[in-house]
This record gives structure tokens, C-alpha cells and sequence, in this order.
């Protein structure tokens, strides 16, 4: 009994030894655990209010109280830097997930179903690929005025494309396979087959492929919340901080460097981490990059 | 090869029709009177429903999809709102700035990315490799934009080598390509990293082909095994990633003009929205579109000029 418990543990520790083993990969973890701690301590990190203004302190140079120094209102850096990094993440994490669930729904229908509602999707997919990610979000934000949900609308019009295909690609083959035959002529319904069937078998790559999404959609947050596009000031926003650097990269550089110095790091974190998964778990899936 | 090319822009067109589409219902789907909008709080009713009449907003809604479809498809994208100019005419004129911007990213992506994905491949599993190997992932995940800022930040505000901000004077050729190499680095830089890894690993797969075989079994030099039979083979397949690469370049483009301050599409697209341009707002992004849906067909006609495997696929 205990035997089997602590056979199980090793079963799950294994890949994790095997990332580690990765110089690359336990860079990344690293880089991944540095992010995703400073976020989530983020209150017993810094003694700092991320949005209390204290016009006395503006524009302060980093230092020991001011680790990153102090924005053009006197707030902390570092106590901004670290909730944003709440932000990045937890829209990172949800935008994910809302496109992981509509790909694979809208995958396995095209997949699955008539041959003219795979068409039709095919051609809606490549259709919304073709508007170029910004200009889609400068689009979209006409629409919703600026706002998170803008920020995850475009996140999931930009992943749901290329989930959905691999999905379809997978589904089809897997349609007219012996074991969706046999549990077919059993009698069983499109639902059963498309859950227990053909979902276990195609959702590993695309969960991969997730990973390394990660990224790019903490990119996609950051870059609107740059424009004044996502996040509504004075949330702190990694994105929303570069702005304000920018704003006064003459005279004050360090605040665009805090702004974008979490960004280049957890970029490169999750794509390393990324990277290395994918090559431990599935190397054939490196063609694709 | 005819067929093909039939298929692939009937292809082309219907997907700029279903951008089309998607555009218009957006500009439909925006709260609030666009007759108001364009008019300001001190208009009064008679003003706006002139207007109204005139933007065809009268009309029931197909027939205003029907006209905005066909008016589009012949180049005419309607006013702007503030000074009353075609839509297109001001486009156009900001398009020049956003191309030159995308074929400097190009260049700097082609002039690095080719000789360090080839020097990878030829020292397979060697440090050099491996070094390569992580910065290029490292450049293809670091946003744009960080990038941008931080070129600004190193290169024109610490060590002053080159300009910050505008495209430089008009007519100065010299000029305005000192102006191009900041914002074509931040435009360029991730797909250093992409080239390098799409050479590499075809260059991997050409050098142990027949033919290469054959050359070395004829005793010619390893350097021109290398640059003259295989690296000329192994460039193609980077002929569709930067068809695909252009609209990401676009996309890096509204960043790279927003922080030097130069004029172009995205600067245009992204000052539309600030004041509520809405006509100059889909205009611009429809010839983004409709630009980037022809360099992608261009791009994949040329590799089925060469490629008739690919032709078959289709």
C-alpha cells in the first residue's frame, strides 16, 4: 500500500527531474517560481501601498526603502511591479484556460462534425488569423472600451484559431480509427466518444503548446495596458508602468526599467520552461517552431 | 500551377470579405450614434441627422453592409471624420513609413538570422550551437515593445548614437535610415530568433540529403557544400515564415512608431482611437488586412513556384 503511494510520487516526480536535468529548464523554473512568488507574497514583499501617492517622494531613485525607486506620484516601484505581476498572471492563467476550453469545443466539432461545418470554421479561423494581433485589439477596444475583458477577448480570438485546428487535425484522424469504430458499433453516443475517446488523446500536445502560449499572452496584456488599453489606471499594470517610463525616460530611466524588466523575465521564464516540457514530453511537436 | 493560384486567391477574397464583414459589424456594434459622435455635444438634431443621411445610416442595415462592402472593394473607404478626407487617401500616405519600417525588421532579421542559423547548423551540438539555440528563443519571447523601449532607452537617451524620435528629414535618404535602425531593430529582433531556428534546422535536414552526399563524395570544399549547395536549398521555408512574419511586424510596427514617435499605419490607427475616428480606425486596419492577406498569398505563391509539393497539399 505504501509502497504503491510512494511509487505514484515518483511517477510524478520524474518529469519534473527530468525538466531539472534541463539547464534550461530549471532556469526557467526558477525564473517561473521568482514571479509567481513575488506575486502572490506580493503584500509581505513590500511595505508599500502599490497605489498610494506620496507626491513628497516622486521620481526617487532606486534605494534601500525604494528598491525600484518611485513613479511620478511618489508610489513604490517594487510594490507596483509585484502586483502587477498579479495582474499579468492572473489574466495569463484565465485567458488561457477560456481559450483552451473553446478550442477544443469548437476543435472537436470540426473535427467530428459535417464536412460543410469544418469548412466553415476552417475559413472563420483563417479569417480571424488574418487581422495582425494589434490591429485586431485596436479594433476590438473600439468595441468594448478599454478593459480587462478587452484584453482577454483578443487573447482568445488569437489562441482559439490555432488550438481549434490542432484539434480538428487530431479529431479527424482519430475519427475513423479502430477503438471510435468499435465503441461506434457499441452504440455509444457522440458526446461519450468525443469525451472518452478522442479528447485523452489529443489533449497533450495542445496543453504543451498552452505552455508556451503563456508568453505571449502576458505580452499581449502588457503591450495593451502600454497603449492605455487594458488595464484601467491606478491598477499597477507591468504594462501600464513602462507607459508611465516612457512618459519620462529622459530624466527618471528607471522607471522604465522596472516596468520592463518583470516582462522580459517572465517572458523568458515560462518560454524556456516551455520549451524544455515540450522537448521532454513530445519532441515531435518541435517542427512546429 | 494555374489551379492553384485560382484556388489560393479565391482564398485571399473570400477571406478579406469575411474581414470586411467582421469590420463592419463592429463599427455597427459601437455604442452610441456615430452622427453624434463625429458631430460633438454642441451639434443639434437637424446637424446630426443630416449627417446621418448622409453616412447612410438612414438605410436599413444591409444595405449599409451592401455599400460599405462594394464601396470598399473599389478602394473607397469613406471620410474621416475630422478634416472630411478619403479614408484611403490618408492611409496611403502613412503607408510608405509603415513598409519601410517592416523591410528594415526584415532586413535585420534576414542579415542575422541566415548566418547564425547556418553557423548553428554546421556546428551542430557544439557551444556555439547551443548559445545560439537559447538567444534565439530569448529574442523571440522578449515583447516588442520592451524591446523598443529599452533600444530607446540604451542607444538614444544614454549613449546618444542615434536619433529618438520622427522618421527624419523628407528627401534626406541618409537621414531617415538612421532614423529606420532603432525602430526596425524592435520590429526585427524576436524574428532574428525565429530565422535562425527555421535555418538551422533545415539546414539540418538538406546536409545529410542525397546530393550533398554525392558532393562530398566528389571531394568539393566543405564551405561550398555548405553556402552554395545546401544553404541556397535550406533558405526557402523562410520565405513563408516571413509571410506570416510580416503581420506579427505589423502588429510590432504600431509599437516601434508609437515609441520613436514616427508617423505610419499603427501611430495613424492608434491616434484614430484616442479621437474616436471610427471610419479612419477601420479603414486602416482593413488595408493592414488586406496587405497582409497579399504578402501571405504572394509568399505562398512563390514557394509553389518552387515547391510543386506544396501545391498538391491544397
Amino acid at each position: 500500500m505504501f509502497a504503491a503511494a510512494s511509487e505514484d510520487r515518483r511517477q510524478w516526480l520524474k518529469p519534473l527531474v527530468r525538466i531539472l536535468r534541463e539547464p534550461l529548464g530549471a532556469l526557467g523554473i526558477a525564473l517561473v517560481i521568482l514571479m509567481v512568488g513575488g506575486a502572490a507574497l506580493a503584500d509581505f514583499l513590500s511595505a508599500f501601498e502599490p497605489n498610494k501617492i506620496s507626491p513628497r517622494d516622486r521620481f526617487q531613485g532606486p534605494s534601500l526603502t525604494h528598491l525600484l525607486g518611485t513613479d511620478q506620484l511618489g508610489r513604490d516601484l517594487f510594490s507596483r511591479v509585484l502586483h502587477g505581476g498579479r495582474i499579468a498572471l492572473s489574466v495569463a492563467l484565465f485567458a488561457t484556460a477560456a481559450s483552451l476550453i473553446i478550442g477544443i469545443v469548437l476543435g472537436l466539432i470540426a473535427g467530428y462534425g459535417p464536412r460543410w461545418l469544418d469548412n466553415l470554421m476552417i475559413l472563420l479561423f483563417d479569417s480571424i488569423k488574418s487581422f495582425p494581433t494589434v490591429m485586431l485589439a485596436l479594433a476590438l477596444v473600439t468595441l468594448f472600451g478599454p478593459s480587462l475583458t478587452a484584453v482577454v477577448v483578443v487573447v482568445v480570438l488569437v489562441n482559439v484559431p490555432g488550438y481549434a485546428r490542432i484539434i480538428r487535425t487530431q479529431t479527424l484522424a482519430l475519427k475513423t480509427s479502430e477503438f471510435v469504430t468499435a465503441a461506434q458499433s457499441m452504440g455509444a453516443s457522440t458526446a461519450r466518444i468525443l469525451r472518452h475517446h478522442i479528447m485523452p488523446n489529443v489533449i497533450g500536445p495542445l496543453l504543451i503548446l498552452a505552455s508556451m502560449d503563456i508568453p505571449v499572452v502576458i505580452a499581449i496584456e502588457a503591450g495593451m495596458s502600454f497603449l492605455g488599453l487594458g488595464v484601467r489606471p491606478p491598477t499597477p499594470s507591468w504594462g501600464a508602468i513602462l507607459n508611465d517610463g516612457f512618459t519620462a525616460i529622459r530624466d527618471t530611466p528607471w522607471i522604465a526599467i522596472a516596468g520592463g524588466l518583470p516582462i522580459i523575465l517572465t517572458t523568458l521564464g515560462f518560454t524556456f520552461l516551455g520549451e524544455t516540457l515540450r522537448d521532454v514530453f513530445d519532441p515531435r511537436l518541435k517542427a512546429r517552431g | 500551377m494555374l489551379m492553384y493560384s485560382v484556388k489560393r486567391l479565391g482564398l485571399a477574397v473570400i477571406i478579406v470579405s469575411l474581414a470586411m464583414l467582421m469590420l463592419f459589424s463592429m463599427i455597427y456594434l459601437i455604442p452610441g450614434d456615430p452622427a453624434a459622435v463625429a458631430l460633438g455635444p454642441r451639434a443639434t438634431e437637424a446637424m446630426r441627422e443630416a449627417l446621418r443621411i448622409k453616412m447612410g445610416l438612414d438605410q436599413p442595415v444591409w444595405v449599409q453592409f451592401w455599400n460599405f462592402f462594394t464601396n470598399a472593394w473599389t478602394g473607397d473607404l469613406g471620410n474621416e471624420v475630422l478634416s472630411d478626407r478619403p479614408v484611403a487617401e490618408v492611409v496611403m500616405e502613412q503607408l510608405p513609413y509603415t513598409l519601410a519600417l517592416i523591410a528594415g525588421g526584415i532586413s535585420w532579421s534576414v542579415a542575422l538570422g541566415i548566418p547564425l542559423g547556418c553557423w548553428a547548423a554546421v556546428k551542430r551540438g557544439s557551444m556555439p550551437d547551443r548559445i545560439v539555440g537559447i538567444l534565439s528563443v530569448a529574442v523571440i519571447a522578449v515583447p516588442s515593445f520592451v524591446v523598443a523601449i529599452y533600444a530607446l532607452l540604451i542607444f538614444a537617451v544614454t549613449l546618444r548614437w542615434l536619433p529618438a524620435i520622427g522618421a527624419g528629414e523628407p528627401g534626406d535618404l541618409g537621414d531617415q535610415l538612421v532614423h529606420l535602425i532603432l525602430p526596425s531593430l524592435a520590429v526585427g529582433l524576436g524574428w532574428v530568433g525565429y530565422i535562425a531556428r527555421m535555418v538551422r534546422a533545415s539546414m539540418l535536414e538538406v546536409l545529410e540529403a542525397q546530393h550533398i552526399r554525392t558532393a562530398r563524395a566528389f571531394g568539393l570544399p566543405e564551405n561550398m557544400i555548405t553556402y552554395r549547395y545546401a544553404l541556397t536549398i535550406a533558405i526557402l521555408p523562410t520565405v513563408t515564415l516571413l509571410g506570416v512574419g510580416i503581420g506579427q511586424m505589423l502588429s510590432s510596427a504600431v509599437f516601434a512608431e508609437i515609441v520613436f514617435a514616427r508617423p505610419g499605419v499603427g501611430k495613424l490607427v492608434y491616434d484614430a482611437i484616442l479621437t474616436r475616428n471610427y471610419p479612419l480606425v477601420t479603414g486602416a486596419v482593413l488595408v493592414t488586412t488586406v496587405l497582409f492577406v497579399l504578402l501571405n498569398l504572394i509568399a505562398d505563391l512563390i514557394v509553389g513556384a518552387l515547391d510543386p509539393r506544396v501545391r498538391s497539399r491544397f
